[in-house]
């Protein structure tokens, strides 16, 4: 007979040096299990497809767990259940490798229900052994979500119930209702006939991934003899009369035929570029500049912009931040966020500082610009004595309390309707706080516009905002 | 490079990509979601891979595999999610996987709300997972460091194979500032370890069994002195008008940018009064607060949490100085002025003791 037939597959270690103990030739295996079955047909697979330089094996909790003290592959030792979501982190960083996952009952229909069920659903370019031997093996035969009614195992003294355990999972057909999995089959690790049948769906399953044709699965009814606590050769009789009723063997989806074929390609890494693609270039923009401070008093901002949402409030907080810090001063902004977004109010803190900046909070303010009047009952407490208040007096129709601060009643709604848009009223307060303090030059300011507003369409009317707003507090202040 | 105007969480993402990350897996939460938004935008025109994963526990597993398999990559939550995560940081650092893990951290315990916090010190900086492990942990203050500690994370987490936490807070996360950015990595270091498509490769394994009990006392002796070496070398804090002090205040994240300005008000009621500032949150600044316990009277810890780092505080002073804590929780987050208040009264306790 020729002598290959009885070699040991390439894709096995011929010692294994990793198993413990000092048999390192025969596997960790009880008798009679079906693991060794499954190992060896698809060993003989990578061997045929001459893939396994290019297979990883991914392994979860399980008796299988040890794989990697058999296969000559690249291994991954993962936790209980979560094998899909591994393999798809390596599939993604080596699309033109192998992956293949080998699961046990507990592990995929168990624990890691949800991570097989969206790894099948994404169409990941992956293939799952999933071992079903109705049981625990690993941790001594307590309950499986495939143990069948009736059946005892530890954790089911008198046999799982329907009432209290509900039926076993049938995870084939389960998957087979999702659109993306490509190729689904039961087989069993029993007879002749079907162990046959099992390896043509092992190779089939693999090949499916080396012609990159999506995500497959072979379900395999295995025998746990000593799970079953029955003799090995009883074990197949078993399967047969006890799991093929309750698991019905065959292809529960095969679309290979209709499947595109899509090989994996290495991804090279790229770092070229860069500046570009993470929007990160050297603006060509003007950028806007300092002024002259009309006061010292004026240095160092602490500004409370306030309103409510859909004024831009954030925005005109973005808007200082960006010219202060093309300006060359030390700026920060921060959004109303948490405990600070109640009360109805949008609003954030700005500040513009020659010095570095401590805490972004601002909790006294040196200038408030109130855009509604929920923001000018809430936060002119807290303005500095002396500061400066600035109001949207065409929406609020209260006049403020204090008498110790500069207080600029400015239309900005009134002025943006009459430039054509309501929204630019934020614009016509920033021109109006730069006219008066001078912290920024005005002109500088108002070139640079497109680098703080970026919808191109409303850049004129913007820009004709800060203008008139500046126009405003220079006629009337 | 320019300098950029944006958002600590967008700045994460921008550095995770210039220190060479390709791989990002992640699941939405607030106030972390800008981050896994700005990286659904940049890793694919990067060549990377952007992901949401069915969960944080499926998010950790796939950063397992993509560290597997050699690349930069990382993840990012809020505290509830990072709770999920766990799991995975045990078996990351089990099986040595470098990678980035940030956390925005928000108000607990359970669902708690969405306002900035720190109680997640002793989930991340303790452990979090099973097992005898300790990793690196990073607090920024600024949108600066949301970038540069993120890009320093991943070049810890290649030197030492562990994975590195960024954490933050809430308002580091959403707030814009400057950023200055460095040129990008042309290459990250090639891991012979790693599994991978070739013939090179096939006799690696990554794993976290040891099933004999001497084995794995090895393994975790093996990581034990790995974070006794990180102890040596990563160090990382910031000194703030602490060379005259009498007093020493320590917070970090943004907790320490509001102490400045304590510090600064306090400063000018001549009140002699320093920041220490830890950056690596482990491994902890011990031999700066020892030194300093020299010469300083009292120490005043400030947390964004009922007080757990102001434990390893106590635990590095051993009793040498008295420690005074001070917390908001809930997302509440102290004026300058209310840590203005606290500095004040441990001057008072000076004046009349």
């Amino acid at each position: 007979m020729p002598k290959e037939i009885y070699a040991k597959a390439e894709s096995f270690y011929v010692d294994f040096e990793r198993k413990t103990g000092p048999d390192k030739i025969s596997t960790h295996y009880c008798p009679g299990c079906g693991h060794g079955n499954l190992h060896k047909m698809i060993a003989e697979t990578l061997d045929e497809f001459g893939v396994r330089d290019k297979t990883i094996f991914v392994w979860p909790v399980g008796c299988s767990v040890f794989g990697y003290y058999y296969f000559h592959t690249g291994n991954v030792q993962v936790a209980h259940g979560r094998a899909p979501a591994v393999a798809t982190g390596i599939k993604r960083a080596h699309p033109d490798s192998i992956v293949l996952v080998y699961q046990g009952d507990g592990d995929l229909a168990g624990i890691g229900g949800n991570e097989i069920l969206q790894a099948a659903n994404r169409g990941e370019n992956i293939t799952v052994f999933f071992v079903n031997n109705a049981i625990y093996g690993m941790t001594g035969g307590q309950m499986a979500p495939t143990t069948l009614p009736g059946m005892k195992t530890t954790t089911t003294p008198l046999g799982r119930t329907r009432e209290n355990e509900g039926l076993p999972i049938r995870v084939v057909e389960l998957l087979s209702a999702l659109e993306a999995p490509t190729y689904l089959e039961r087989v069993s690790l029993t007879d002749a006939k079907q162990m046959n049948r099992a390896r043509r769906a092992v190779r089939k399953a693999i090949q499916a991934q080396v012609e990159g044709k999506g995500f497959t699965l072979v379900e395999a009814l295995a025998p746990c003899p000593t799970g079953w606590k029955i003799a090995p050769t009883d074990s197949r009789d078993w399967i047969h009369e006890q799991m093929e009723p309750l698991f019905p063997l065959g292809a529960k989806k095969d679309v290979l035929e209709h499947v595109e074929s899509i090989p994996g390609e290495p991804r090279p890494f790229v770092a070229d570029g860069m500046g570009e693609k993470l929007d990160i270039l050297a603006s060509s923009v003007t950028q806007a500049r300092k002024g002259t401070l009309k006061e010292e008093d004026y240095a160092n901002p602490r500004i409370k912009v306030a309103g409510f949402g859909g004024q831009g409030i954030l925005l005109l907080g973005v808007a200082f931040s960006e010219c202060g810090m093309q300006a060359g001063y030390e700026v920060s902004w921060l959004p109303s966020y948490g405990p600070e977004m109640r009360g109805g109010t949008a609003n954030c803190h700005v500040r513009i500082s020659d010095p570095k900046i401590g805490s972004p909070m601002v909790e006294e303010s040196d200038v408030l610009i109130a855009m509604n009047r929920p923001s000018l009952e809430k936060f002119e407490p807290d303005v500095r004595p002396g500061g400066l208040l600035l109001l949207d007096s065409s929406l609020i129709d209260i006049e403020p309390q204090r008498d110790d601060v500069t207080i600029l009643k400015i239309p900005a709604t009134k002025i943006a309707d009459d430039i054509g848009t309501t929204k630019c009223a934020n614009m016509v307060m920033m021109g109006a706080y730069i006219e008066r303090t001078g912290i920024l030059d005005l002109e500088s300011v108002i070139e640079a516009l497109p680098s703080y507003i970026k919808r191109k369409k409303t850049i004129p009317m913007n820009q004709q905002a800060i203008a008139k707003g500046a126009e405003y507090v220079r006629e009337h202040f | 490079m320019a300098k950029q105007l944006l958002k600590g969480n967008d700045a994460v993402v921008k550095g995770a990509i210039l220190a060479g990350c390709r791989a990002y897996y992640g699941y939405p939460i607030t106030p972390a979601s800008e981050i896994a938004e700005a990286a659904a935008l940049y890793f694919p025109r990067v060549g990377g891979t952007f992901l949401q994963a069915e969960s944080e526990i499926g998010a950790i597993n796939m950063v397992y595999g993509a560290s597997s398999a050699g690349i930069r990559s990382m993840t990012a939550s809020s505290s509830p999610g990072i709770s999920l995560k766990m799991e995975g940081v045990s078996y990351l650092v089990g099986a040595e996987l470098p990678c980035v893990i940030v956390d925005i951290v928000r108000g607990g315990p359970g669902l708690g709300n969405i306002a900035p916090e720190q109680g997640d010190y002793f989930q991340i900086v303790k452990g979090g997972g099973h097992g005898n492990y300790r990793v690196p942990v990073l607090a920024p203050n600024s949108v600066q460091e949301m970038c540069d500690l993120t890009m320093l994370g991943f070049e810890i987490a290649d030197r030492y194979r562990t994975p590195v936490f960024i954490m933050a807070d809430g308002f580091t996360g959403q707030m814009m500032e400057p950023c200055e950015f460095p040129e990008p990595r042309e290459d990250v270091p090639d891991k012979p370890w790693a599994v991978g498509p070739d013939a090179s490769r096939i006799d690696n394994l990554v794993s976290s069994i040891y099933l004999d009990p001497d084995d794995l006392e090895g393994h975790v002796e093996k990581l034990r002195k790995k974070a006794e070496e990180i102890e040596t070398n990563e160090t990382r804090f910031e000194e703030y008008r602490l060379d005259d002090a009498e007093h020493v205040v320590i917070g970090y994240g943004i907790v320490s940018r509001i102490l400045k300005s304590a510090v600064d008000m306090a400063r000018e009621q001549g009140i002699k009064v320093g920041l220490l500032r830890p950056i690596s949150l482990f491994p902890f600044p011990k031999a700066p607060i020892r030194k300093l316990a020299e010469r300083v009277r009292d120490f005043l810890v400030v947390e964004l949490s009922t007080g757990q780092m102001v434990e390893d505080v106590r635990l590095t002073l051993e009793g040498a100085r008295p420690v005074r804590f001070y917390g908001r929780t809930g997302g509440n987050v102290p004026k300058d002025s209310e840590l203005f208040e606290q500095i004040r009264k441990l001057q008072e306790e000076k004046i009349h003791a």
